[in-house]
């Protein structure tokens, strides 16, 4: 379980949770990375630039 | 050589679902992949992580095309090679390699000026779709439907783009009656495609298309690897329009994105790709 660094709700982690993997927080649905997991560190994903995707 | 002594590095940002699935897959066939994270490379252009195989997952392209560069440098062999990234990373270069191994696409131009794009338009006739060389997920298309929104297009673009908005890629405009297809290409295999389908011009599931199943015909297969080969091979994924002459290649991808394509097809794309690069590193 983690903290959501824009609304401070609970962000329920998966059991094969990644580091730098990506999270929506339930309650605001801001997009999380996950930066660390002990202990669970979250912030709030980059924004896409210009060159990302396929 | 066993699957659990294969060191297979997997070069990644942000982890999507796609790298998600990626990694469960090589686990699923005994391999553990040593997670690459760009955003903390520091490369010295002689020397790399200890690996056999890096296979490229990054969200940024540029990132992607120069790490790729790099570690080929280093000796490490790169699944996709730095010479797909770079075809396929920009359309002019996709463009030329296309025409050069004779593959069906939409008649397209090339301009450096405002006033030779509105020329080349013109010549091509409307409606056009104005491309960034480089770009994704259907961001800054512009579909130009006459003259009046072709001289906007084109001085917004030379006033407020950046330096690459001023390499004008102008592609004939294809009817494509709501839909294109997306096939998923592993070396010499065309393993599924889907169609995708959208009420917008866009047809990117980036941009809300619904996907579908898409038979893999001897036509998609056989064109599909063709476009696969002409940029370079590997993975990648290709985006076909079904013309009145036939299929026509729009776009080659090379960190493509599947996620909305497994339960669609029925084909376990993660699994495959796993197979796909064990198997390479084994050759």
């Amino acid at each position: 379980m983690g903290e959501c660094p824009v609304c401070a709700g609970d962000v329920e982690l998966a059991a094969d949770a990644i580091v730098g993997e990506l999270l929506v927080c339930d309650d605001c649905g801001a997009e999380l990375e996950l930066k660390g997991l002990d202990p669970v560190v979250l912030a709030e994903a980059p924004t896409a630039e210009e060159d990302w995707g396929q | 050589m066993s699957n659990g002594s294969l060191k297979i590095g997997l070069l990644h940002s942000l982890i999507r679902k796609e790298e998600k699935l990626l990694i469960e897959a090589f686990k699923n066939a005994g391999v553990e992949p040593i997670m690459i994270d760009d955003r903390q490379l520091i490369m010295d252009f002689h020397t790399a992580p200890d690996i056999d195989v890096l296979v490229e997952r990054s969200i940024n392209h540029s990132r992607a095309l120069h790490a790729l560069r790099l570690f080929e440098s280093a000796g490490v062999r790169c699944i996709n090679s730095h010479h797909v990234s770079q075809i396929c990373g920009d359309k002019l270069l996709t463009t030329a390699v296309l025409k050069d191994n004779g593959i069906a696409q939409p008649q397209c131009r090339v301009a450096f000026t405002e006033e030779s794009a509105l020329q080349a338009i013109e010549e091509l006739g409307y409606p056009v779709v104005l491309k960034p060389a480089v770009g994704s997920w259907g961001r800054l298309l512009s579909k130009i439907n006459d003259r009046d929104a072709a001289e906007t297009v084109l001085e917004h673009k030379t006033v407020l783009g950046s330096y690459h908005h001023s390499i004008f890629y102008i592609q004939q405009y294809i009817e494509k009656k709501g839909r294109d297809i997306r096939s998923f290409v592993l070396g010499d295999d065309c393993i599924a495609a889907i169609y995708r389908s959208s009420d917008h011009w866009i047809t990117n599931t980036a941009r809300g298309a619904i996907a579908s199943k898409c038979e893999v015909t001897n036509e998609v297969a056989e064109i599909s690897i063709a476009a696969a080969r002409a940029v370079g091979g590997g993975i990648v994924a290709v985006d076909l329009f079904e013309s009145d002459d036939g299929l026509m290649v729009n776009e080659v991808n090379y960190t493509m994105e599947f996620r909305n394509s497994i339960d669609t097809t029925g084909v376990d794309i993660p699994a495959e790709v796993a197979n796909y690069v064990i198997n390479q590193v084994k050759q």
